[in-house]
């Protein structure tokens, strides 16, 4: 057993986070693509929608590894209650609270993608459109935290994340030009 | 059992079509048009996976009448 | 003098539209009711003709049942159910009083649309007038072609829009039933299934209000037994105005008919079946020669198109595509089309409207032909059908 202040709890830490970052890019990326009928190269359009329904639960995954091995850790100094309320704090100012929000927000729309079959259309997919508040929430808690600003990898990653965002959201807002409301139907 | 499709819910997506031609057919629209006789059960699990695989839940398994 | 006796001497001049005042409903029991309802053989007069006792029953089942009195008559060429709320509202509302007393509900609702002004005040001053045990309140809806079906109207009521749904109303303990099946439900408890069967064919049993437009006299509403025949129908409303084409029998979810097909069949669906047709509504057209019965069905077609609600793709994308094919007179693409969008939606809409745009092309197949080489029988010819003009759901 690893001693809580072993660096490579640390380490573990900031590398979950920057998967789980990667990994709910992609989910977003997947999920607006499943909604615009995306056919991916020759292969059948499910593809899309299971792809961004397995990469979630891995995401999940990571974010698990990052939450624990932050609150193992005796450099970061995170209790259990920051992980979930967000609130600002003397060592991060608001960035962890926004870790914090972010995980509420996806923990909302995971679960509630759990036990779809007993929530109505409605209610699931309000709660599921907060998946477009909670990216933005986590991306900016991975690069306002501090802990990995000057590594070029990481800014990199950063911004390869946020151009993905970005590419794809407007992509999603372009099909709201088309008349409602099943403005999405046609077999393109 | 057999596979039916709320109509209201569905909002032609296609994946239900793709998993499973031998059962579902696209109108011209992109919207499914399932053949009215029961899954065998070869094909059960496969018309379980279809239904999970509607990203609007439309669609359902039921007990064959009679 | 008997009820009945009462009763046979207004009779003379039509049961629901005679004037006549309403009456207490006798203090009979629920199954006793219902046992007169099932002998008398109602049906239901909103179009669907279902049997009521039938209905009745499934909704005395429910835990709070609640009574709904529709209407809301959103077909735009129809308007019987308006002339029975404007010229005898209190028959309505002792139906509503009697169906409440079956199913055992202790709410009522008369739901009809917004635009209504005059049926809404008489209806408000006859409902002031009462004093029932039940509690009975007026609810406007939207003016919308689908608003009247049942569950859009039930979704409409807890307050969603008027768009039907997969809810079937009388498995959710709500009793919808047209208003002049209700106004016949309070005849019934009062005169008795015999004295409703004395009218009527055997099979279809029963007076029914048919409102009756385009080349007559006097277009307007009349009360007429089942099994009239249909010439003595357009004589009630005056005759004929100029040579009949095609009567379009049952409304926009109806059937066009070459008149010399029509003109001597009793007013039954038993004769109609045959045809193809149904009552529906009851709402019948008058095609005269000298219009074009299919610039008018475009019309119709492009109305029903803009009225569906939008929640099933083979309507929103079939029925313009229908209206579209009709408007370019490509036949083929019509009997292509017409598999794709009957049957395939949440409701009936996309259904009447595949009926009647296939029955357009039957009747008016020598006038496609026609418009093919550049003729027309009425391009000048005001039009006959009336289309509605509402554009919110809620």
């Amino acid at each position: 057993m690893r001693s809580l202040s072993d660096p490579a709890v640390w380490y573990l830490m900031r590398g979950s986070g920057l998967v789980a970052l990667i990994l709910f890019t992609s989910v977003v990326v997947l999920g607006i693509a499943t909604t615009m009928r995306f056919r991916p190269a020759r292969m059948p359009r499910f593809v899309t929608l299971g792809l961004h329904r397995s990469v979630s639960l891995l995401a999940v995954v990571f974010l698990g590894i990052h939450i624990a091995t932050a609150i193992a850790d005796s450099y970061a100094k995170v209790g259990v209650a920051q992980v979930v309320v967000p609130l600002p704090s003397a060592k991060y100012g608001l960035f962890l609270g926004m870790g914090a929000l972010s995980l509420d927000l996806i923990a909302a729309v995971v679960l509630t993608s759990l036990v779809r079959r007993h929530l109505s259309q409605r209610v699931w997919k309000g709660i599921h459109w907060l998946a477009y508040a909670s990216w933005p929430v986590a991306f900016l808690h991975s690069v306002g935290i501090g802990t990995d600003k000057a590594s070029g990898w990481f800014v990199d990653t950063a911004v390869a994340c946020a151009s993905a965002i970005v590419v794809a959201v407007f992509w999603r807002l372009l099909a709201l030009r088309r008349p409602y409301p099943k403005y999405l139907g046609a077999s393109s | 059992m057999k596979l039916r499709v709320n109509p209201i819910l569905c909002d032609g997506y296609g994946h239900c079509a793709e998993l499973m031609p031998e059962h579902v057919e696209l109108d011209e629209w992109g919207y499914p048009i399932i053949r009215g006789e029961a899954v065998g059960r070869r094909l059960e699990p496969v018309a379980r996976q279809v239904v999970k695989m509607c990203p609007r839940l439309a669609l359902s398994l039921e007990k064959s009448a009679r | 003098m008997s009820a009945v006796a009462v009763a046979r001497r207004w009779d003379e001049r039509g049961r629901l539209l005679a004037g006549v005042d309403h009456g207490r409903v006798p203090g009979f029991s629920r199954a006793e009711l219902l046992a007169e309802i099932e002998a008398s053989g109602l049906t239901g007069r909103g179009g669907a003709a279902f049997p009521t006792a039938r209905k009745l029953a499934a909704v005395a089942r429910a835990s709070r049942p609640v009574v709904i009195a529709n209407g809301t008559e959103g077909e735009p060429a129809s308007w019987k159910d308006k002339v029975l709320l404007a010229e005898s509202p209190h028959l309505v509302i002792d139906g509503v009083v009697v169906a409440a007393r079956i199913v055992g509900a202790n709410n009522a609702v008369l739901a009809i649309g917004r635009a209504n002004r005059r049926v809404l005040g008489r209806l408000s001053r006859a409902l002031a007038a009462r004093s029932d045990r039940i509690d009975i309140h007026i609810e406007t809806v939207p003016d919308r072609f689908v608003a009247g079906e049942e569950s859009a109207l039930l979704h409409v009521l807890e307050g969603g829009p008027a768009k039907p749904t997969l809810k079937r109303p009388y498995e959710h303990g709500t009793l919808v039933q047209n208003v002049e099946t209700l106004a016949n439900l309070g005849l019934i408890a009062r005169y008795g299934a015999g004295w409703f069967r004395e009218r009527g064919t055997p099979e279809e049993p029963g007076t029914v209000l048919v409102t009756v437009l385009g080349a007559v006299r006097t277009p307007g509403v009349v009360e007429v037994d089942l099994g009239t025949p249909m010439r003595d129908v357009i004589q009630r409303v005056g005759g004929l105005t100029a040579l009949p084409q095609a009567f379009l029998v049952g409304g926009y979810f109806g059937t066009w008919l070459s008149a010399h097909d029509v003109l001597d069949l009793p007013l039954t669906n038993a004769a109609l079946k045959p045809l193809g047709a149904a009552l529906g509504a009851r709402t019948i057209a008058v095609l005269p020669q000298g219009a074009c019965g299919l610039a008018e069905s475009s019309r119709v077609a492009r109305y029903l198109a803009g009225e569906s609600a939008g929640q099933c793709g083979p309507c929103v994308f079939g029925l313009p595509a229908l209206a579209d094919a009709l408007e370019t007179l490509d036949v083929e693409r019509l009997r292509r089309l017409a598999p794709q969008v009957f049957g395939r939606g949440a409701c009936a809409h996309p259904n009447g409207a595949t009926r009647f745009v296939a029955s357009a092309v039957d009747v008016f197949a020598d006038e496609i032909e026609g418009h093919r080489v550049g003729r027309c029988t009425g391009p000048a010819h005001p039009p006959v059908l009336p289309l509605g003009a509402s554009s919110d759901w809620r």
